[in-house]
This record gives structure tokens, sequence and C-alpha cells, in this order.
């Protein structure tokens, strides 16, 4: 079971099958480090606001620091309209590094890593965004899709490339943090597979590799959270501000 | 020894990853559909709760705490810009008052200065003045000493003459005829024996 790379992803009931009607709602491996993820956000967050100190302990000042990175992230790229969405992009980028994080740990599982979460919660992101553009901007929000300053000959071709990308939106945006997830753990599990296979003779090059692997997944883990809530912003701001 | 090891090993090793290339056939769990609806579940359930108890209890609070403590700041700055003004303006008037106190007391020292110059020189004129009338008295007294010196060396020289020719002769000499001796004699050369 531990030589195949990809079981780790396997998700299995915790617990009993719990149908509703015709669909399957069962407790899973999944479902429990959701639950876990979401725990660990609110206990640090609850203890990071508890008090208010002028010289803040170290947990409310990474509650604090995390609330500036966010708030900072957002007023930088969708500007000060983007105030009332502050909260679900921070739950948002919160969630996702939790989850990857999570992952890291040795035996656990990666929610991310999961093409339906991470797809949710892109189409998520998408179909509010699309609606929160046309609340704004009516139909002048298709606007969007003709970007001026474009020559008339070119218009036709622009704005199908325009559509196709925007449409493309929920895929590329769930797809690269899954494919992320899933392809550094893999990697992961293959080096240490060879560690062992390899034994006290010849495990120590993979051995060394994993150790890398493992910082670097630690990044990818952070960076891919970010980015992940960086995009939503930037799509945020398309539809707030409509520049075209 | 050890390279036989090593060979088995190797061996070993070859055998054990075989197993593990066998092993990966099993594809993506992630495109297996059995538990898609359970993740949607609870993901929405999970971050739902997330995103409610975040943004209606948990960053409100941070987000008081984080502009309480910035006004608190821009307050205690304030504070200090005051006092630092407040401060300066102190020093400015300490630093008139020393230079007042200074510049008086310069005018002190110049007043008490010219007064004892003053009163140094006033008493140097008088004393100047009485030396220079002691000088003067003692001069005249010189001169009337001097202009009456002949006249008294002159009778001297006449009684001293009448005395000694009296001795020398046993006779009264008659006194005018000598003084006219001594008379022609001064004429001749009384500028030798006084020194004008």
């Amino acid at each position: 079971m531990a030589a195949n790379p990809m079981t780790q992803f396997e998700v299995y009931r915790i617990g009993p099958e719990i149908k509703v009607g015709a669909f399957d709602i069962s407790f899973t491996n999944a479902s429990l480090f959701m639950v876990i993820s979401s725990l660990a956000i609110l206990i640090i967050f609850n203890l990071g606001s508890k008090k208010n100190s002028i010289l803040p302990n170290k947990i409310q000042l990474l509650a604090e620091l995390s609330y500036s990175f966010v708030s900072k992230m957002i007023s930088d790229t969708a500007g000060s309209k983007a105030k009332p969405y502050f909260s679900f992009i921070f739950s948002l980028f919160m969630f996702v590094l939790f989850c990857n994080m999570f992952g890291m740990i040795p035996y656990t599982f990666t929610v991310t890593s999961h093409i339906i979460v991470t797809f949710i919660l892109a189409a998520f992101i998408f179909i509010g965004v699309t609606v929160i553009g046309f609340i704004k901007h009516g139909f002048g929000y298709l606007k969007l899709f003709v970007p001026s300053g474009v020559p008339i000959v070119l218009l036709p071709l622009i704005v199908v490339i325009e559509i196709i990308s925007y449409l493309s939106r929920p895929i590329s945006l769930s797809v690269r943090l899954f494919a992320n997830m899933m392809a550094g753990h893999t990697m992961m599990k293959v080096f240490g597979g060879f560690v062992v296979s390899l034994g006290i003779v010849g495990g120590w090059l993979p051995l060394s590799f994993s150790v890398a692997l493992t910082g670097l997944e630690i990044l990818v883990a952070f960076l891919q959270a970010y980015v992940f809530a960086i995009l939503t912003c930037i799509y945020l701001n398309d539809a707030l501000n409509l520049h075209h | 020894m050890y390279k036989k090891l090593f060979l088995y090993s190797l061996i070993a090793n070859f055998f054990f990853t075989n197993k593990i290339f066998a092993a990966e056939s099993g594809g993506m769990p992630q495109l297996d559909p059995e538990f898609w609806i359970s993740q949607i579940f609870w993901l929405v359930l999970t971050f739902g709760f997330l995103y409610i108890v975040l943004s209606k209890l948990i960053l409100p609070k941070i987000s008081a705490n984080l502009e309480l403590r910035k006004s608190q700041i821009q307050e205690n700055i304030e504070a200090a810009e005051k006092q630092r003004e407040s401060s300066e303006a102190k020093l400015k008037e300490f630093n008139g008052i020393i230079l007042k106190s200074k510049i008086e007391a310069k005018n002190i020292f110049k007043d008490a200065r010219e007064k004892v110059i003053k009163n140094i020189n006033s008493k140097k004129e008088i004393l100047d003045k009485q030396i220079d009338d002691e000088i003067k008295k003692a001069e005249i007294e010189i001169d009337t000493l001097r202009q009456s010196a002949p006249e008294k060396i002159n009778k001297i020289a006449v009684v001293t003459s009448t005395e000694i020719l009296k001795k020398l002769i046993g006779a009264e000499v008659n006194n005018s005829s000598i003084s006219a001796i001594v008379d022609d004699l001064v004429k001749k050369n009384g500028d030798k024996y006084y020194g004008h």
C-alpha cells in the first residue's frame, strides 16, 4: 500500500455511511482535514484577537500580521472597492493555506490535492465575480471582452480569445492548485519510496532529495495559497473596476 | 565481505524497485467520483462555517484592535510632539535668560571697571598735582638756595680771608678791600665755581 504514490490521495469513509436522498455525504478523511483546518484557523485567530494589548504577544502578532498581509494584498490588487469582500478572501486564503500546510505533515490528507475541492472553490469565485460584475456594471460588464485600442479587423478574434480566457478562469485556477499539490506530494512519496527500496546503501541520495523537496513543498503550499487568493483579487478587480 | 554485502543490497534494491513500479497502476483517486458529493458538502459546510465565524466574530475584532492601536500610537506621537515643542520653547527661553544675564554681567563688569578706572585716574591726577607742587616747591627752594649761595660763600670767603690775614700778619685788614678782591675773583672765575 505504501508503495503506490497515489494511495495518499485516496478518500475513505470515517464512521458510518450517511446518505441524504441519493447523495452520499459520509464523513471522510477529506472532511476530517477540512474540519481540522477550519478549527485550527478559528482557534488561532480567536486567540489572536481575544486580548488587545498595545504590545501584541506572539499569537496576536501572527493574527494581526496575517490580517494586514491579506488586507494589503487586496488593496494593492483590487483597490478600496474590494473591502466588503475582505472576509471572504481572508477565509479563502487561510483555508487553502491551512489545508496545504496540514497536508505537509506525514500521514495526513491534503484537501486541496483534490480537483473537486479546488474546482468548487474556483467555480464559486468565478460565479460570484461574474455576478458582482453584472450587478455593478449591468451589461456594460461585457465590455470586459472588448479591449480598447484594438484594430477593428482583429476585434472578432480578440473577443473570442477573451471569452475563452474568461471562461477558462475557474479551470486554470482550480487545476493550478490541485496539480501543484498533487505533483508535489506524489514526488515526495516517490522519493520516499526510493529511500526505502534503496536502503541504507543507496537511500541517502533520494533522502536528501526528499528533504529538499519538503522545503520546496512548504514554499509551494504557501505560494499556491497566495496565488489562489491573489488571482481571486485580480478577478474581483476586473469585476469592480472595469478598465476596458 | 563489504563488497559482497553491497552487491547483495543492490540486487535487493532492484527487487524492491520492481515492486514499486509494478504497484503504480492505480490511477488517480481524485478522478473517482465516489466521494465528490461528500467532499462538496463538507467543503461548503466547513468553509461556510469558517467564513461566517471569521467575518462576523473574529475579523472585526482584529480590525478594531488594529485601529485602536493605530489611534493610540497616533495619540502618543502627537503627545510626544507637543511635549517636544514645549520643551524646545522652554529651552529657547532658558537660552534667552542665559544670554540676558550674560549681557547684564558684562555690563556690570564694564561699569565697575570704568568706575574703578575713573577713580584711579582722579586719584592719580590729585597725586600728580601734589607731587608736581612738591617738586615745584622744592625747585624754588633749591633755586633760592642756589641764588643765595654765592653771596654766603663770598661772605665766608671774606671772613675766612680776614681771619687768615689777621693770623698771618697780626694786624687788622680792611674788610672792604678783601671783599673787593673776592668780588673780583668771583667775577673772573664764578662760572668755574658754581657751575651754571
